[in-house]
């Protein structure tokens, strides 16, 4: 039986469980006619908890087990002695016999794997009726042992409440558990990375080309400085230049100058950029914003210019940036108590004069907190930078030259048909890694720059 | 009076004489000037702020503009008429077998294929297969389908064009093609009209046959997955942190976490689906359910960062009203809390799964870049996204594809500004102001 049959099959013992636990409750409540702490549907549901849980468990473990169950029953079998020594190979001929026990092989079998898919078959079927037979007798068990419990007075309201409190918990436990997934993979994986690689040479080697890696010193090419350039000078520099100023005096014209009509219309129109697939501005940027920057910069004289620029990618990406910084800007400006700006009119400045000396000296540091997250949200950016940036690693000034970056290179070194142990792929790895600590260092900094900021005001 | 001021009391002692600032004079031609000045730096600045606004909406209506100017021709085919004399072409076709599911395969395998082929080179000469789509028997099949009557004499079927005859009728082809598209013109024999097989196809190598249905539905059956993971979970974990947990270590630790990972480049994401969900489980690579796994992941954070302040919002006074009742804490959680905080949960929730839909790099990551040909029937078949499907056009070569991922991108942002506009009505529909 398969694992989905099963699972209907002891669903549906649930059912008939909760069913039956709940007429019997019920036939208290007319018997007696007395109140009880738990209604017949909470008996009906403990009931059926006890049925289903502990069965599904065991189907939990017993799918992740069982495999390796039948491959050991399989070994015994006679022709098993044919196999070649554990690895690759042997792993393939076992793959093969057990899709030909499961009926889903195409093409001429390997003799000997033929030869094994009896045995498969065999030993598949006979863990599938211990597995079976376990789980329905558990389901069995268990329903019977709850149905014992279903009384009159037995609280089965908050047996249930507590099952309820731990599958709340269970849930808030997953946020942790990806965290901790995060950290643990990039870890281990930029662990094997350095022992290949040191780390110093990874951090400041000046020399990036992954294509043509050297076996005896891999670390010669896999210098990631010039990496790190490419995402600071086309993310934290091009782009910023960009959204800084429009996004920064959009937020004052919002907040300060717009009808309160106007401002309804156009910040979600604004806002809509930010809702814009990234996908989608990597297509305009190496669709219509490279070419264009590129027969400018050859119009003033640059014939060199690439047609993969860093100042093409990065314009867009400034953009995209454009409503993070407006509304950071907006909030960080709403919060300025509204008394030390009727404080300057009154002494007779400008609005413009009371938003350049007053108001934004005040929000500052929210401001600066949100500029960082853009920072952040904007070395993290990838879409972009893969169909707009170039894969030439430059430690370059000139924005018309080709730069590229730490999450296009991640993308590079993935997607090739490298093996996964080869320092190729693991320093995907460890620049993941440093991609992590960097944007979760901006955004600890950011996040407490905005909270004091918000405190001085409160 | 402790800091030792005296009160001044008339006639006590002799008034103190202070020089009396004079009154600015602001009809002066200095002042004037300077006023002036002021007023033309306030009209600059605001001036300066009005074109932020200006150029940041100009941005959007510049990036929708070159969409949907490059992306509409996506949706139209260019037909080309196609006479065939039916009983001539040599088709072994049993009549019977025209009806019922067997259709297909019985007039593939009739050499319907060989004979539109035979028959483009009768009416436009040696050259005259190359005219058409590779996919145009296709066309000449569904027609024969609908109408067996067809076979018993000559007809003129519309046929899609060849990719390079379509580049020329609808943008400037090669010059050579722009011949032809203007004999075929003048004989009357080329047509456009809606392009069906963009909606109900796969990913194909001939641009006149790649359509997005096997994308769309491998986005489909991700973002159910995502669906069905995140929002349970993030809905539990905002209900257990904003009704239940005691402020201690721990729930700080719950706290930063989730704060953090709503913040994580979506790339990270990528990276742990491929170092868990495949190196580790390994689970199938590019499919929809690792997709699913690893974007329900990237957006739980989202879903439970909004959960809470829709949970926030909930008075007080409705917990209290049912835990005087006698409801336990669970029953006035789900009972109460939970449906008045609903319409708020659902719109970050849309909001959540919108970003999920237009996300790309992390399904890179897992391996959801492979040329799929065949729309997924399980969740864990090969399957690609729109977005990846976009990202895979927008490498190819073939002039034709520029129209197709343009169009496919019309089609990405129409689902994602449905998809916003349910949750703006939504909250329009449900808010409630306590």
């Amino acid at each position: 039986m398969s694992i989905l049959v099963l699972s209907f099959l002891v669903v549906g013992l649930g059912l008939i469980a909760w069913l039956t636990a709940r007429m019997r409750a019920a036939g208290f409540r007319r018997a007696t006619g007395a109140r009880f702490s738990s209604l017949p549907s909470h008996h009906g549901a403990f009931v059926a908890l006890w049925t289903v849980l502990p069965a599904a468990l065991f189907l939990a473990v017993w799918a992740t087990a069982s495999p390796a169950l039948v491959t050991d029953r399989v070994l015994t079998d006679p022709a098993a002695a044919q196999l070649p020594p554990p690895g690759f190979e042997r792993a393939a001929l076992l793959s093969e016999a057990r899709e030909i026990a499961a009926g889903k092989s195409f093409g001429e079998p390997t003799p000997l794997a033929a030869k094994l898919a009896p045995a498969y078959a065999d030993a598949q079927s006979h863990y599938d009726w211990i597995g079976s037979g376990v789980a329905l007798l558990l389901a069995f068990a268990c329903g019977a042992w709850a149905f014992t419990r279903v009384r009159p007075d037995f609280r089965a309201r908050s047996k249930i409440e507590r099952v309820i409190m731990a599958l709340l918990l269970a849930a808030s436990l997953i946020a942790i558990l990806t965290t901790l997934g995060i950290v643990v993979s990039l870890l281990f994986e930029s662990i094997r990375f350095f022992q290949m690689v040191p780390i110093g040479q990874f951090l400041f080697g000046t020399h990036w080309s992954p294509q043509v890696i050297d076996a005896r010193d891999p670390g010669a090419s896999l210098g990631a400085l010039p990496l790190f350039w490419g995402t600071f000078f086309i993310g934290a520099v091009i782009a910023m230049i960009v959204a800084i100023p429009f996004g920064l005096m959009s937020a004052i014209y919002l907040t300060q100058y717009a009808h309160p009509r106007a401002r309804a219309w156009m910040k979600p129109i604004i806002e809509v950029l930010a809702g814009v697939p990234t996908v989608v501005y990597g297509y305009f940027a190496a669709l219509t914003v490279a070419p264009l920057v590129r027969d400018f910069a050859v119009s003033i004289g640059v014939s060199w210019a690439s047609s993969e620029s860093a100042l093409a990618a990065g314009l867009v990406m400034g953009i995209m940036i454009i409503p993070f910084v407006s509304s950071m800007a907006d909030d960080s400006i709403a919060a300025v108590p509204t008394a030390m700006r009727d404080g300057s009119l009154a002494m007779g400045a400008t609005q413009s004069e009371t938003i350049r000396r007053v108001l934004l000296p005040a929000a500052l540091p929210g401001v600066v907190g949100g500029v960082l997250l853009a920072v952040s949200r904007a070395i993290g950016e990838t879409m972009i930078v893969v169909m707009a940036a170039s894969g030439v690693a430059t430690l370059t000034l000139n924005p018309f030259a080709s730069a590229t970056t730490v999450t296009k290179q991640i993308v590079d070194l993935l997607t090739g048909e490298a093996e996964f142990d080869s320092p190729k792929t693991l320093a995907a790895f460890a620049l993941g890694l440093t991609l992590f600590v960097v944007t979760l260092l901006l955004n600890i900094v950011a996040l407490t720059v905005v909270k004091r900021y918000r405190e001085a005001y409160e | 009076m402790s800091d030792g001021v005296a009160p001044i009391v008339p006639g006590t002692a002799a008034p103190v004489t202070v020089p009396a600032r004079m009154p600015t004079d602001w009809q002066t031609a200095s002042r004037q000037t300077r006023i002036r000045r002021r007023y033309a730096a306030e009209a600059r600045f605001r001036l300066m702020g009005l074109f932020a606004v200006v150029m940041s909406a100009g941005f959007l209506a510049i990036l929708l503009f070159t969409m949907i100017s490059n992306g509409i021709g996506g949706f139209a085919q260019t037909r080309i008429a196609l006479p065939i004399d039916f009983p001539r072409a040599g088709l072994t076709l049993d009549q019977a077998r025209l009806k019922g599911p067997g259709a297909d395969l019985a007039l593939a395998g009739a050499g319907l294929p060989e004979a539109t082929q035979a028959a483009a080179i009768v009416a436009y000469g040696p050259d005259g297969d190359k005219l058409l789509s590779d996919g145009a028997w296709l066309r000449v099949r569904d027609q024969v389908k609908a109408n067996p009557a067809l076979l018993r004499g000559r007809a003129t079927l519309w046929v899609p064009a060849a990719d390079t005859i379509d580049i020329a009728a609808k943008h400037d082809g090669a010059p050579a093609d722009e011949a032809i598209v203007a004999k075929l013109k003048a004989m009357g024999a080329l047509s456009t009209g809606f392009n069906a097989f963009f909606l109900t196809a796969s990913d194909s190598t001939d641009p006149t046959m790649a359509g997005i249905w096997g994308a769309l539905k491998g986005s489909i059956f991700t973002m159910v997955v995502t669906l069905l993971i995140a929002f349970p979970v993030g809905v539990l974990s905002a209900l257990y942190l904003e009704e239940y947990a005691t402020r201690n270590r721990f729930t700080d630790l719950i706290e930063v976490s989730i704060n953090n990972l709503a913040a994580v480049p979506s790339i990270i994401f990528g990276l742990l689906g491929l170092a868990v969900f495949l190196n580790t489980f390994h689970l199938p690579r590019s499919a929809a359910l690792v997709g699913g796994l690893t974007l329900a992941l990237m957006t739980m954070p989202v879903i439970v960062i909004a959960s809470r302040n829709a949970i926030k919002a909930v008075p007080p006074s409705i917990r209290d009203a049912a835990l005087g009742v006698g409801a336990s804490p669970i029953q006035v959680v789900f009972h109460h809390v939970l449906p008045l905080a609903l319409p708020g949960i659902l719109t970050g929730t849309i909001i959540g799964m919108a970003r999920a839909l237009g996300e790309t790099a992390p399904l890179l990551m897992i391996g959801m870049r492979a040329f799929i040909s065949a729309p997924p029937d399980r969740l864990s078949d090969p399957a690609t996204v729109l977005p990846v499907q976009i990202f895979l056009w927008s490498d190819q070569v073939n002039r034709g594809f520029v129209e197709k991922t343009s169009a496919a991108i019309i089609v990405l942002l129409v689902f994602l500004l449905a998809m916003n506009g349910v949750a703006i009505y939504l909250r329009n529909k449900f808010e409630t102001r306590w």
